[in-house]
């Protein structure tokens, strides 16, 4: 193989599809060839039948709609405020010299570690699950966002002044437009983060979301049911990042032009 | 009354961590009148360009002033355009878009900014690429994109920051020649920094020369050849007289910057 010479769109396919063919395959030869207790991991058959049954009897699917919807729900609200605080941080200097160094303390915070302090505060409603996703990704969308506003090409700047731009708006039609495609970019990569919250938050005092019947299902020992949840996230994961992928090509046609 | 007079302006870089201050500008006088084009021509790290950017409003002054119209300079401002080496374009807006952008943050109508686009779209050769995105455009025609975004605001003086420097040769010299076409139709006032002597004698009317680090202006000369000026004056003899005395100008202080081992 050659370094660095591009794989053709097809190929590059095949691969991808090959990895989940091989990967199911050893798990399919690991657990229904005998070499793996069934307590310890479901085959993929279980897997799917386990599936087939929490979707249809236990309403499997009212889960998947309440996880997402407070996936959805805290990370809209950590995107609302964060954004705004992230482009006036980055924009100016002296917002960010006060945000700042408190932004990347809270930063390292661990979301979960919230957890029972928030059950103390909210209970174990829908608002403890807003809050763990929204302290999960607000901080680290601050940052990025004032990171992404603030590194913005200099001469560009120059050339806006030179072409009449106010203070204001040299934010509102520099600034913002030129790191619009990399916001979008960190809102994916934080929404994929607000994921693993959502499941934590879940696992503790929950009595609906996918989390939940992922601990319900530990206690039966019902391996096939665990294993299905994880991939419904994974495929869930996939498909947004995907629209979120798309939605940006569509949006800022000139940023994929590099 | 001259239209942007430059009065013992001078530039004193601060030293960081103890550094001895760097001294970029010595107090430099210049008088420049209604459209003229002049040429700022000198060795590398001269000062030039900090010259050009002091006037432009994005540096400023250590000492003395710049009037524009009798009017001290503070900050950039809409009234002097500047085309930069760098390629400047905004790369999320579309060609015309970008010619447009001056026009918008004064309010202009869409009729207007339609209007003065078409204009200067065709002028510098861009028609059929109005909606394409600065990525798609070679470097030559991202180069005649900002400079219609410059003249679209109708500023008062234009200033050249060595625009065609990152060009290839060839192209180098067609953007020279539509570079003059444009002035010739507009009559603006210019001032073009280039550290290329053909391009200096070619473009202005009056060459200035610049010496090495500290920067000041040690001489200057008019250049009378007719407009329309065609590319066949490069090879006449009155070229060649320009050509020699300002290579004898430049060399000096090549040779004096090479010698005080400035940076570039």
């Amino acid at each position: 193989m050659k370094p660095l010479t591009p794989v053709g769109a097809p190929a590059r396919v095949a691969l991808g599809i090959g990895f989940f063919v091989v990967f199911v395959a050893a798990w399919a030869l690991a657990t229904l060839g005998g070499f793996v207790s069934k307590t310890f991991l479901a085959d993929p058959l279980t897997m799917l039948l386990d599936g087939w049954t929490l979707v249809t009897v236990h309403g499997f699917a009212l889960d998947i709609g309440v996880t997402i919807w407070r996936v959805v729900g805290g990370f809209v609200l950590a995107a609302v405020f964060a954004v705004p605080l992230g482009v006036l941080m980055g924009a100016y200097k002296p917002v960010e010299a006060f945000f700042e160094p408190f932004v990347s303390f809270a930063r390292y915070l661990p979301a979960s570690a919230f957890i029972p302090l928030l059950i103390l505060w909210a209970g174990i409603g829908e608002t403890q699950k807003l809050l763990v996703i929204f302290i999960g990704s607000f901080f680290q969308l601050v940052l990025m966002v004032a990171v992404v506003v603030g590194n913005t090409r200099r001469d560009l700047v120059e050339a806006a002044y030179t072409l009449g731009v106010s203070d204001r708006t040299l934010v509102t039609r520099v600034l913002m437009p030129n790191a619009a495609p990399e916001i979008a970019e960190i809102l994916r990569l934080v929404l994929g983060w607000a994921w693993t919250y959502v499941i934590v938050a879940e696992l503790v005092g929950s009595s609906s979301g996918i989390g939940h019947m992922i601990t319900d299902s530990q206690a039966l020992l019902a391996t096939g049911q665990i294993i299905f949840g994880i991939i419904v996230i994974g495929l869930i994961g996939l498909v947004t990042d995907f629209a979120f992928k798309a939605a940006n090509r569509r949006l800022y046609p000139w940023a994929a032009l590099r | 009354m001259a239209r942007l007079s430059i009065r013992d302006v001078s530039r004193v870089f601060p030293g960081v961590r103890g550094q001895p201050d760097t001294r970029a500008l010595e107090a430099t006088r210049l008088e420049v009148g209604d459209n003229d084009f002049i040429t700022i021509l000198g060795p590398s790290g001269c000062g030039k360009s900090t010259l050009l950017r002091i006037v432009a409003g994005l540096d400023f002054a250590s000492a003395g002033e710049v009037l524009l119209d009798g009017e001290p300079v503070a900050g950039p401002g809409a009234d002097r355009g500047m085309v930069f080496q760098s390629y400047t374009l905004f790369p999320w807006l579309t060609v015309r878009q970008n010619i447009c952008f001056g026009l918008r943050e004064k309010g202009a109508s869409d009729a207007v900014q339609r209007d003065v686009s078409d204009t200067l779209i065709a002028q510098v050769g861009l028609r059929g690429f109005e909606d394409h995105y600065p990525k798609m455009l070679s470097g030559g025609m991202q180069q005649r994109t900002a400079l219609a975004r410059a003249l679209a605001n109708d500023p008062k003086v234009l200033l050249m920051d060595e625009p065609f420097g990152a060009l290839d040769h060839q192209t180098r010299e067609l953007m020279q020649e539509l570079l003059l076409s444009v002035w010739e139709k507009h009559l603006k006032t210019v001032l073009f920094v280039t550290h290329d002597i053909d391009e200096a004698i070619f473009m202005a009317n009056r060459v200035v020369v610049m010496t090495a680090r500290p920067g000041r202006i040690k001489h200057e000369e008019r250049v009378e050849f007719e407009h329309p000026r065609g590319y066949r004056i490069k090879t006449s003899a009155r070229f060649a007289e320009h050509k020699a005395r300002l290579t004898e100008e430049i060399r000096a202080e090549t040779l004096r910057a090479a010698q005080a081992g400035a940076p570039d």
